[in-house]
């Protein structure tokens, strides 16, 4: 018998880690921290590889992983705690949206922003800036963080907020995890009377359409979206746009319980699905059923908030719908100016038989000041496509170029194959970012495969 | 680090003048290429394949000394590439077909065959599987041959030698299943480059261009195991069950 350990084998705590689109895996130990000590205590001990906090790994691409290194999983970080005079909350870096709004809904508070997921963490969530259907009114997660504590990379515990350490604090939103590791966070809430969003919905017929009544109707909207059919070549859709609604309006049994909130999973996708369930015929009948699906138009409609803001929760693990292969996710976004490459995106998408079925149109508002933060005013769209279309490639690095070209960038949170040249040209402050970040990590702790991969 | 459409940033190829070898270089999706090393014995076959990769467009292409049969400096080779940046494909690619005549009456020579193929393998491939392991990617590609599946009177010393090399990466793999890391061994059969000039022209014979491209769709695909051309594959299962005493008497 031999005494010796292999060093092939997996070790005790390693686990091959992927983001949402189960492409390109790395393995990696992750190790679980329970207070801000052992966050400490993993940074001063990293070995070459370095460290990186990892959610619950709702990124598409590799932003979340890091091969060889140190990940940190903070979901034992799960403090929630409501401040009713501010109207925030403080809550640990491991607590998820879904946490956070099981907790405060019944008290009759909502998060600022929520992207199409509940299922992130709120160190996550500062991370890649996220999003969401009011970002045309409320902006980012980020802008709505008073403060937050984080470690850095020397094993220093700092408070930052936007007032006394803005530059700190707009390097660490959207940052991607590489300034630091987030341990908690003080943000916003948003006060509601009910559990319910009064949707007025639109089925569009075309691009145009859509685009126009966003154009013009979106401002007195709280949340606005837009699904579009990435089948039908006109682009027709469904435009559901709504804000919180008042517990006056509730009837009957809602009125009991205005503030009711308890979302369910239904289903559980299998763990093995062979490629080629989703083709090219299942895209089709997907696109035309959500289309048909919706009403013809609809106003003041009571739906759930996670009816309304999160339709995919319902159904766990989703993304294994793609099979072995994966899927990635493409989002822009362009200026007002370039809102033809909405159609041309998806034209040349289809033209490759590259079919979405969650493609997702958006209107973004002013952008803030943290130099990787995604959003700027104009147009997003989101479309996820299989890894394994053929040709997928060249018609991306495409579309590459004429984002860049429109003065536009891709979302870091879903990106998992640009070129390192595209993210230096599209994200103009990355040199400033770099300076900034190597300030708060001289010595190169916080790294990821997104990193790696984008020289970053 | 390879991105999710399975284009590469680093590629290191161990017999840096191998035909196959850089015609797969030159195979691989080359979008996000950003280095290629090159490694093998200084000689202007090395040169000469550095320069057909530059030419070609390839960016960031370096060479490095690296001699099979030195297993002393192995080390230092596997770490300078790796130390210079994350290394997603490995190939490996060097071999010495040896001439089995001269093996049988000068058994040095035959020693030196089986030090460059198999011994230098071994040596090179733990060191490299461990250093994909501290990276936690990365995929090592082995060109065996169907030499190994079963040794032939006519080349049984290097068949010999491909038969430990192609176990040893099937163990290699194994070894290193669901860790990240990866394994892929790919036997062509007759191929067309330097090393099998001068023999008759088998059935199924490819060119380097041909086996290249089996080894992208490989790599693409996550296989473990390819043959070169593809059908070989059953033309070897055939031959393997076929009885020692017929066998013997095959025209191979």
């Amino acid at each position: 018998m031999s005494t010796t350990t292999s060093p092939l084998e997996l070790q005790p705590g390693e686990r091959v880690l992927t983001g949402w689109g189960r492409t390109a895996p790395s393995t990696a130990v992750v190790r679980s921290a329970r207070s801000t000590a052992d966050v400490q205590d993993a940074i001063v001990t990293a070995g070459g590889r370095g460290v990186l906090a990892r959610g619950l790994g709702r990124s598409y691409g590799d932003a979340a992983q890091s091969g060889g290194a140190t990940v940190l999983d903070l979901s034992a970080m799960d403090r929630i705690e409501l401040d009713v005079a501010a109207g925030t909350a403080t809550v640990g870096a491991g607590v998820s949206l879904d946490a956070v709004m099981r907790a405060l809904i019944p008290h009759g508070w909502f998060v600022p922003v929520t992207p199409g997921t509940r299922m992130v963490t709120v160190g996550g969530a500062i991370a890649a800036d996220v999003h969401g259907k009011n970002h045309h009114r409320d902006g980012t997660f980020g802008s709505h963080v008073q403060s937050m504590t984080i470690v850095d990379g020397r094993g220093d515990v700092r408070v930052l907020d936007q007032v006394s350490t803005p530059t700190e604090f707009w390097t660490t939103v959207g940052g991607m995890g590489l300034t630091g590791v987030v341990t908690e966070a003080t943000f916003d809430l948003i006060p509601i009377t009910s559990s319910r969003i009064s949707v007025d919905t639109v089925r569009t017929r075309d691009l145009d359409h859509v685009m126009d009544l966003m154009l013009t109707g979106d401002d007195a909207y709280r949340y606005s979206v837009a699904w579009v059919d990435s089948v039908h070549p006109s682009g027709r859709g469904v435009l559901t746009r709504g804000g919180h609604a008042d517990a006056e309006r509730l009837t009957s049994a809602g009125a009991q319980d205005p503030l009711a909130f308890d979302p369910k999973v239904l289903a559980t996708a299998p763990p093995l699905i062979p490629n080629g369930l989703v083709n090219p015929l299942t895209m089709r009948a997907f696109n035309e059923a959500w289309f048909r699906k919706a009403p013809k138009k609809r106003d003041g409609e009571l739906q759930h908030i996670a009816e309304f803001f999160h339709p995919l929760d319902i159904v766990q693990d989703w993304n294994r719908a793609y099979g072995p292969q994966g899927f990635l996710q493409y989002q822009f976004a362009v200026p007002d100016d370039a809102g033809h490459l909405v159609g041309a995106a998806l034209a040349a998408l289809r033209g490759v038989g590259a079919l979405s079925a969650l493609t997702v149109l958006k209107r973004f508002g002013a952008a803030n000041p943290g130099p990787l933060s995604f959003p700027q005013p104009g147009w997003t769209l989101a479309v996820d496509v299989p890894a394994g279309v053929d040709g997928l490639g060249p018609v991306l690095d495409r579309l590459d170029e004429q984002v860049l070209g429109a003065g536009g960038r891709l979302y870091l949170a879903k990106d998992s194959r640009m070129s390192p040249a595209m993210m230096a040209a599209s994200y103009p402050r990355l040199a400033e970012w770099q300076r900034q970040r190597d300030a708060m990590d001289p010595d190169g702790v916080f790294t990821s495969d997104l990193a790696r991969r984008l020289s970053l | 680090m390879m991105d999710a459409l399975g284009e590469p940033q680093g590629v290191l190829v161990l017999g840096g003048s191998s035909e196959i070898a850089i015609a797969t270089v030159l195979a691989l999706p080359r979008g996000r290429l950003r280095r290629v090393v090159l490694a093998g014995r200084p000689s202007p076959a090395l040169g000469e394949a550095a320069a057909t990769l530059t030419r070609a467009g390839v960016q960031g292409v370096e060479s490095a000394d690296f001699d099979a049969s030195d297993t002393s400096l192995h080390a230092g080779v596997v770490d300078a590439a790796f130390d210079g940046g994350d290394i997603d494909i490995v190939l490996l690619a060097f071999g010495v077909l040896g001439d089995q005549a001269e093996a049988e009456a000068d058994p040095d020579a035959a020693v030196k065959v089986a030090t460059v193929n198999y011994t230098g393998a071994v040596s090179i491939g733990l060191r490299v599987a461990a250093r994909l392991r501290q990276q936690g990617h990365g995929t090592l590609v082995v060109l065996s041959s169907v030499a190994g599946d079963r040794a032939r009177r006519s080349n049984f010393v290097y068949g010999s030698t491909k038969a430990g090399l192609d176990a040893f990466a099937q163990g290699l793999g194994d070894a290193l299943h669901g860790t990240g890391a990866r394994v892929l061994i790919v036997r062509p059969g007759f191929v067309r480059p330097k090393m099998t000039t001068g023999l008759d022209e088998a059935p199924l014979t490819i060119d380097p261009q041909d086996v290249a491209k089996i080894i992208v769709t490989a790599l693409r695909k996550g296989k473990e195991t390819v043959y070169a051309p593809g059908p070989l594959r059953f033309v070897m299962a055939g031959l393997k069950s076929v009885p020692r005493p017929l066998f013997r008497k095959l025209p191979l």
